[in-house]
This record gives structure tokens, C-alpha cells and sequence, in this order.
């Protein structure tokens, strides 16, 4: 026991007295919160949206009213054809258009359904999705609105769903993404960095050659990164209830005990590199490549996993962070229980119980 | 050895890290086709002073001209006309003897035609025929140190650093080397070498002793051992480094 | 009593099966500095490595102190002290951390066998508070010493300590081997300095993953029966030419100020030799007989 404090104490040393580990240590994670919370923020604002209103008559007036009234967009009004809409785009001020056919009413009350034209700049893809979002949802407002008392209802055609964001804020899918990338980062990348670090300098050679156990060498080193993560993830949760103003719906505990088995996933991921690998550049790679582009890609919190072929979305299941994603995101923005995240934190400890094995199965008490 | 032209100039060169004193207005020269050794402890600063002659790192004051070129602002001439090897930086490993031979030829500028028959003279001088296509990676230390050297004098430069080239190696295999360090002198090129090997010393033409960053004594090894009153360049460089103040 | 054994071991690396150790059997008496002289690729660092059970031979036995490589390499583990080649410590822990935190992980203390140290870590101690990143070559080395000492190991094994070291601190770090001999510690030391393989027990000396020979450095020395003479001049290059050239010769090379030479019929003729010196226009010439040493040894085995 005493022997292990000693490990760790000595790489608390380490850690303290590298500028560079702990700027990425610390100052990556309020970076990334601060990065994405203020500058990076997906949301539209005053977007420049242009009208062109063919029916005029009291459903596309009241629809457009409903538009007009949203925050997000700053509308317009113009009567043109479609070959004037494409040069108004051309000339790059506005961001989109949208077109009520003639007979809007009259089609909605009479065949139940009618067709709203949004045809937005799909130059910028994000913004172009979140306005098309946005007016969909302003428009199904709409339709709610009038079918409240209906037998049959009107449908207004395109129809979009947004769950869980009802207040179309920006900032709730971020924060979950960023602790699963730092995470990631802390506890595989300097994890492995730091056991291969000791191969290159030959005290890893004389750890061996020690009565130390060496699986214990292992495990005290990657100790230190278990307390550096879980104060990271405390860091990452004021910071989002303090400055961007998100509070944790649901319990603190059960998020910083999921959080924990995340961590040790990590770690048992960073020392499977560790045991793999002989320099520090080639473990930083491996971390980065194969476990930061997943992190970013895979786990739904830039590119929605439902979008993409389905060949894809079994490699998401594959990816660790993916479930820890999930289960973030249902504990601070749903407010949801363990009993209903048991599946996903079943998953998530199958594949550390996994990742620990064939670490321990690969870990040789020799050189080689 | 020609006489007269100076291939070296150093005067007062110095170079500062912060208040460190790396490298303390070393003033010396050498001449054409001179061995010249260039001695000294761990972190008497001669790696400091080789980097500046050979154009790498800029002097903090103090003169020097390499080959006619000033280290100040001729850094490009300066580095097309020496070669440099060290214990560490040796060939491609994972090519073959005659791609780094090719490879180098082409750094510095040779012919298709001069480096054939350049790469041919090599391997036949160092007996290295049959190994032409095998992969350098794969050659004994010393080979490789031998292959490191013609490389480095390939495109015959006017001198030729050498940092610690013989270090690691076996003393028949050492002894080789030198015999290739003697036939480019013969030739006119300047050798620039450290060693800690102080039979070594005994091989070059004159030599120079630096401790803590000054260059304490330069001089023949047979007048150096004649003033310190010793049998052997071991016990002059014992005697000089002893009193040393500093490490690495 | 023996503290090292080796069985006919051998080593080879990768697929394409590089010999590094070569059908290989030696042994240490307890008590002994053993040195293991020869250049890069000779094999001695492999050799480091199965002792001290951080590589498996791929034939042969070996033990230490009595303990089995293979089977009994926990029990090695605990006993032996181990500097590996190229070793650096941790750079950003302070002199006094390295030495306890090695301590700790051996189960012990920098009190419990400081008297073991002490001569070596007063030369280091008023730096106590330095980070290892900043000491002179001659520090790290002084501490890596001490930190491979601080359990009080039965045998200790020091790969290349003096390499790339000047010679200066060379001479002093074989002052403090010969130091601790008197603790009756085995110790095993690999150089590639031939100059310092004579301030060993007994040597071997090794070449290609093989022994060339092993003995006292003494009766290496004494094996070497042609008569050997140095030579000297005022132009060195000129003169191993000459003696390349010259018929009677059967080995020459350059050693320091000297030339080294071994003749034909042990030089019978002397005369005649001196006589083609002349011819050649040398000057300064000196001619007198010497004994072997070390280097002149391997460079005969070599050949």
C-alpha cells in the first residue's frame, strides 16, 4: 500500500510540474465549454429569411405572423419568380426563402393538407438545417394550433419534430459532448502517454525489475488520471450550471458515478495502448485517431447518429463514448433515473470489464 | 598538409543562453586538410560551438568564417560546403545502401552521372559490394559509421564536422574509420572531429581542450603532453577537466 | 560460491531470427566485478536483460544468486540492483524523490541502507533539492547509482554506465565500483571502453553475440604471445602506410602517438626493417618493444 501512495504521489509530481500537461489537463476542458457555450453556438439569430407569399390569404397571413414574431428571423416580403428567388440567393443575403403556393387556405380546408415551399442556403450545412428546423417548427406550431378543436385534422406539409430542445437552446446537446472529449482525452491519451513515457526513459525497466508487482505498476499509474478526470468532470459541471446556466435536471451522484465508469473505461482503453505501443508519439496518435475522431464522430454529439447509413451506426455502438453520451445527455437535460439508463450502463461496463481483460491478457512481466 | 589557407576563423565567438554562458569567446583556426581535434567534458560546450560553425545556431557575439563564409549571414554557403556526421544522425535505416548513397548524392547537388560513379568508388573502397541492396537498418554499427562518413564527404566539402563518430564502436572497426579520416585529409578536406576516445586525440594534427565553455589549451598532442610534463593525452585531459566547474 | 551462472544461451530477435546471443556460458563468483567488454551489437545488453528476467533466452539456463531466470524470477527481482543502458530517471523529480520513491518501491528506505550510498550521495546530497533534468552527466550518473544501490542488492548489474561519459567522470565512477567491491556486492558491468576493462576482476570479451575470451584481464594480457613493439614518427598516416607496405608484417594499427606492429619470425631482423623505415623518408622514427594490452588483445581476436 505504501508503495502504491508512493507511486501516485510521485506522478502528481510528474503532472504539477509539466506547463504542457496541465494546460491540457485543465485548460483544454474550459476551453472546449467556453469555446463551444459562446462562440460556436449553433443557434440562428436574426437570420435573414425572405417571404414570398402567393396566396394571401388568412392561413399563410397567420403563419407568417407566427414567423415574424420568432426571434430567430428577420423577415421580408416580395413577390417573385422562382428565377429572381435563385439570384437573391446568388447575391448571398439571405439565408432562406419560403414560398406559400396559391390556394394554401383553400386546400387546407378542404382536402385537409397543403404544402409550404423552405428552401434554405445550404451553403453553410448547420445553419441551413437549423433554419429549415426552426420554420418547420414554427409551421407545425401553427397547425397544432388550429387542429386543437378538429375531428380531422390539417396537415401542413414539411413537418419536422424537435425533442427534448423545446426551447430550441443551443447549448444542452454540447456539454455532455465535451465531457465525453475530455474524458477521452484525459484517460486514454495521457494515460498511455505516461506509462510509455516510462519505457522510453528505462524506468519502466527497473519498475520490472522490482518486487513491485508490475499489474500494480499498471494500475498506479493510471490511478492519478481516475482523480485528474473526476475533478475535470466537476470543473465541466460548474462551469455549465455557473456560466452558461445548465442546470442537471437529474441526480448529481448518479452522473459522477456514471462518469467514473467512463473514466475507467478510458483508463483501461489508455493502458490497452500503452501496452501496445513503444513511443510517445505513436501512442498519442492511436489515442487521437482512434479514439478522439470516434469520440467527435460517432458519438451524436456533432453529426445525429439517426442520419447516418446503417453500416455506420453499428460502428457507433462500438464506440464508448457514444453511451456515455447518452447517458449524460438523459441524466442533465431529461432529468431521467437509473432505471432507465440501466442498459446503456450495462453496456458501457461490458466493455470495460472487456477492454481490462484483454489489457491484463496482453500486459507482459517482461520486456516484449 | 597546404599551409596558409584558413578554413576555420573563430574569434571571440560566444554564445549566451540567458545568463549562461554556453560557449566563452573561443578564438582559434584551422587549416586545410588539419585533423583537428575538438575535446572537452560533458557540457564544456562544444556541441554549443559546433552548431554555430556549422550555421545552425547564431553566435550571440564574436567572430567566424567557415570555409570564407561568414556564420552570421552565410549560413546557406556554409552548409553547401561542409559535411556532418554524428553517432546519432546516421543514414535512412530503412533504406538500402545505395538509396541513401543516391539520396544524399541528390541532397547536395551531384549529377545522375557523378553519382554513379560516386556511389561505385564508395562501395568498392569500403567493400561494401554485395551489400549495395541490403538495407542500411540491417548493417553492423561500424559499417554504418564508415557508410556515414563517405556519405557525409560525398559532394567533397572543404570540411567535415564529426561528433563523436566512433562511439559504440569495435576498435579494429575504429580503426577503419580513421584510415578514412586520413585518406579525406590527405585529399584537402578539413576534419573537424570530438571524441572521447583519447587515443583519438593522438591521431589529429592539433587539438583543443575546452572547460566551462573557454577553450583552455590548443596544441599539438606531442607539445600539449611536452608542457603538462605526462606520458599521455589521458592524464593532460584529466589535469584540465578536473579543475572544471560545471556539467552538463 | 557463484553468484551468476550461464548455460549455453542463446538469443535471437524477429522473424528473421538475428542472432544476439550466441551459444554463450559464463560464470561470476560472488563477490566479483565482472565486466563484459565489446562494441555495440556484441550482445551484452540482451545478456542484461534474460539476467535480470526482463527477457526470456530462447535456449541455454541461467541463474542468479542461486534463483532461476525463468522460474524464480520474482525472487531476482527482489534481490538484484539493475542500471539499464541509456537510463535517465525521472527528469522533473528532484534528486531526494527519485532516490525515496526508488526506496519505496523496493520496499525499503533511504535511512534503512544508507550507509550502502553514503560515499557516493554525500557528492550529490547538497543538490538534494535539484530536479534530475539539471544535473551534470556526472550527477545523473552518481544517482542513478544510487538509486540502483538503495535495497542493498545482492548483485547489481550496470549496462554501459560510462557511455557517452568523459573521462573524467569515467575514472570516477570506476573508483566508486571499486568501492562498493569491498561491500562484497557481485557486480556485472558492460563498456564498450577497452581502457576500462583492465580495472576489472575478470572480463570477457565479446563480440558478434560470442565470447572471444574470458579471463583476469592480466592473463588476457599474457596470452598474447607474438612480440609486439610500437613505432612511432613524426607523420603517422605515412608510417601505417609503410608498415602496411612492409613484407615482414603481420598485423599493424594505429594506437595513440604509437603505431602498434606485429612481425613475421618475431622480428629477427631488425635491421633490415630499420633500414626500410629509412627508405621511406619518415622522420623521428622510435622503435621499441611493448607489452599487450586489453586492445591489443581483442584487435587479435578479431583478426
Amino acid at each position: 500500500m505504501k508503495q502504491f501512495i508512493s507511486f501516485v504521489r510521485k506522478e502528481f509530481y510528474h503532472v504539477l510540474r509539466d506547463r504542457r500537461t496541465l494546460l491540457i489537463l485543465f485548460g483544454m476542458p474550459i476551453a472546449q465549454i467556453l469555446l463551444f457555450g459562446f462562440a460556436l453556438t449553433n443557434e440562428v439569430k436574426d437570420s435573414e429569411i425572405l417571404v414570398v407569399d402567393y396566396a394571401k390569404d388568412n392561413a399563410s397571413q397567420q403563419i407568417l405572423t407566427h414567423i415574424g414574431a420568432s426571434r430567430y428571423f428577420k423577415i421580408s416580403k416580395a413577390a417573385l419568380t422562382q428565377k429572381e428567388i435563385m439570384s437573391t440567393f446568388q447575391a448571398g443575403k439571405i439565408k432562406a426563402v419560403v414560398v406559400i403556393p396559391v390556394n394554401f387556405n383553400e386546400d387546407l380546408l378542404h382536402s385537409n393538407k397543403a404544402q409550404i415551399q423552405l428552401i434554405a442556403d445550404a451553403t453553410d450545412i448547420n445553419t441551413a438545417n437549423m433554419i429549415i428546423n426552426y420554420l418547420s417548427a414554427i409551421i407545425l406550431e401553427y397547425q397544432n394550433q388550429i387542429n386543437e378543436n378538429l375531428e380531422i385534422p390539417y396537415q401542413i406539409i414539411p413537418e419536422t419534430r424537435f425533442l427534448y430542445n423545446p426551447q430550441l437552446k443551443g447549448a444542452p446537446g454540447f456539454v455532455p459532448g465535451v465531457m465525453a472529449l475530455v474524458l477521452m482525452l484525459v484517460s486514454v491519451m495521457m494515460t498511455a502517454i505516461s506509462i510509455v513515457r516510462e519505457k522510453e526513459t528505462g524506468t519502466m525497466e527497473i519498475l520490472l525489475v522490482s518486487p513491485f508487482k508490475p499489474v500494480l505498476v499498471i494500475f498506479a499509474k493510471a490511478f492519478p488520471y481516475l482523480i485528474l478526470s473526476l475533478i475535470n468532470v466537476t470543473a465541466i459541471l460548474l462551469l455549465s450550471v455557473f456560466v452558461l446556466d445548465l442546470p442537471v435536471k437529474g441526480s448529481v451522484p448518479l452522473l459522477f458515478a456514471e462518469s467514473t465508469l467512463f473514466i475507467i473505461t478510458c483508463l483501461a482503453l489508455g493502458i490497452f495502448i500503452s501496452i501496445k505501443t513503444d513511443s510517445q508519439q505513436f501512442a498519442m496518435l492511436i489515442s487521437l485517431m482512434g479514439m478522439l475522431l470516434p469520440t467527435m464522430m460517432f458519438s451524436g454529439f456533432l453529426f445525429p447518429i439517426e442520419n447516418m447509413p446503417l453500416p455506420l451506426q453499428i460502428i457507433s455502438n462500438m464506440v464508448p463514448s457514444k453511451w456515455y453520451y447518452i447517458i449524460v445527455k438523459s441524466i442533465m437535460i431529461k432529468g431521467l433515473g437509473f432505471s432507465s439508463l440501466w442498459k446503456e450502463t450495462l453496456i458501457l461496463l461490458g466493455m470495460t470489464l472487456f477492454l481490462l481483460a484483454i489489457s491484463l491478457k496482453n500486459f507482459k512481466i517482461r520486456l516484449q | 598538409m597546404a599551409q596558409g589557407e584558413k578554413v576555420i576563423v573563430c574569434d571571440k565567438l560566444t554564445k549566451r543562453f540567458g545568463d549562461f554562458i554556453a560557449t566563452n569567446e573561443i578564438t582559434f583556426e584551422v587549416n586545410k586538410g588539419e585533423i583537428f581535434g575538438f575535446l572537452g567534458a560533458n557540457g564544456a560546450g562544444k556541441t554549443t560551438a559546433m552548431r554555430m560553425l556549422c550555421g545552425l545556431s547564431t553566435p550571440s557575439s564574436g567572430k567566424a568564417s567557415i570555409a570564407g563564409f561568414d556564420v552570421y549571414t552565410q549560413t546557406e554557403q556554409i552548409k553547401r560546403n561542409i559535411g556532418y556526421m554524428s553517432q546519432k544522425f546516421s543514414l535512412y535505416e530503412n533504406l538500402t545502401v545505395k538509396e541513401n548513397i543516391e539520396f544524399f548524392g541528390g541532397i547536395y547537388g551531384l549529377t545522375d552521372q557523378q553519382i554513379e560513379t560516386k556511389t561505385e568508388e564508395l562501395l568498392n573502397r569500403l567493400g561494401l559490394k554485395s551489400e549495395a541492396k541490403k538495407l542500411v537498418g540491417s548493417l553492423p554499427l561500424g559499417w554504418k559509421q564508415k557508410l556515414s562518413f563517405s556519405v557525409a564527404i560525398l559532394h567533397e566539402p572543404k570540411i567535415v564536422f564529426l561528433d563523436e563518430p566512433t562511439g559504440g564502436v569495435d576498435p579494429v572497426t575504429r580503426r577503419q574509420f580513421w584510415d578514412l579520416i586520413y585518406e579525406a585529409a590527405e585529399r584537402g578536406i578539413t576534419i573537424f572531429v570530438t571524441t572521447h576516445y583519447m587515443d583519438e586525440a593522438e591521431y589529429c594534427n592539433r587539438i583543443s581542450i575546452m572547460v566551462d565553455g573557454r577553450i583552455e589549451v590548443l596544441d599539438s598532442p606531442t607539445n600539449l603532453k611536452r608542457s603538462f610534463g605526462v606520458s599521455s593525452m589521458d592524464e593532460v585531459f584529466y589535469q584540465l577537466a578536473r579543475s572544471a566547474k560545471r556539467g552538463d | 560460491m557463484e553468484a551468476v551462472v550461464v548455460q549455453n544461451m542463446t538469443k535471437t530477435y524477429g522473424k528473421e531470427k538475428t542472432l544476439a546471443v550466441d551459444n554463450i556460458s559464463f560464470s561470476v563468483a560472488k563477490g566479483e566485478l565482472f565486466g563484459l567488454i565489446g562494441p555495440d551489437g556484441a550482445g551484452k545488453t540482451s545478456i542484461f536483460r534474460i539476467l535480470t528476467t526482463l527477457l526470456l533466452a530462447d535456449s541455454g539456463t541461467a541463474s542468479v544468486d542461486g534463483f532461476d531466470v525463468v522460474k524464480d524470477f520474482k525472487s531476482i527481482r527482489n534481490t538484484v540492483g539493475y542500471m539499464p543502458v541509456k537510463f535517465s530517471l525521472y527528469q522533473d523529480l528532484t534528486i531526494e524523490e527519485n532516490l525515496s520513491f526508488f526506496a519505496t518501491v523496493f520496499g525499503t528506505t533511504i535511512e534503512a541502507n544508507y550507509d550502502l550510498i553514503k560515499d557516493i550521495y554525500v557528492q550529490i546530497e547538497p543538490f538534494k533539492k535539484r530536479r534530475a533534468g539539471k544535473l551534470s552527466g556526472g550527477m545523473k550518473q552518481k544517482l542513478a547509482l544510487c538509486c540502483a544501490l538503495i535495497h542493498k542488492p545482492t548483485t547489481l548489474f550496470l549496462d554501459e554506465p560510462t557511455t557517452g561519459v568523459d573521462p573524467v567522470s569515467r575514472k570516477e565512477f570506476w573508483e566508486m565500483l571499486r568501492r562498493l567491491k569491498e561491500q562484497n556486492i557481485t557486480i556485472i558491468v558492460s563498456t564498450p571502453y577497452m581502457d576500462e576493462a583492465s580495472l576489472c576482476d575478470r572480463i570477457a570479451l565479446m563480440q558478434g553475440g560470442k565470447i572471444l575470451s574470458i579471463d583476469t584481464p592480466d592473463d588476457i594480457v599474457k596470452a598474447y604471445r607474438e612480440k609486439l613493439y610500437a613505432i612511432k614518427a613524426n607523420e603517422m598516416y605515412p608510417l601505417l602506410k609503410v608498415l602496411e607496405n612492409y613484407p615482414g608484417t603481420l598485423n599493424s594499427y594505429a594506437f595513440g602517438e604509437y603505431a602498434h606492429a606485429t612481425f613475421k619470425d618475431q622480428m629477427k631482423n631488425m635491421e633490415e626493417f630499420e633500414r626500410f623505415l629509412a627508405e621511406k623518408q619518415l622522420t623521428g622514427v622510435e622503435i621499441k618493444s611493448i607489452e599487450a594490452t586489453i586492445e591489443d588483445s581483442f584487435i587479435k581476436l578479431l583478426h
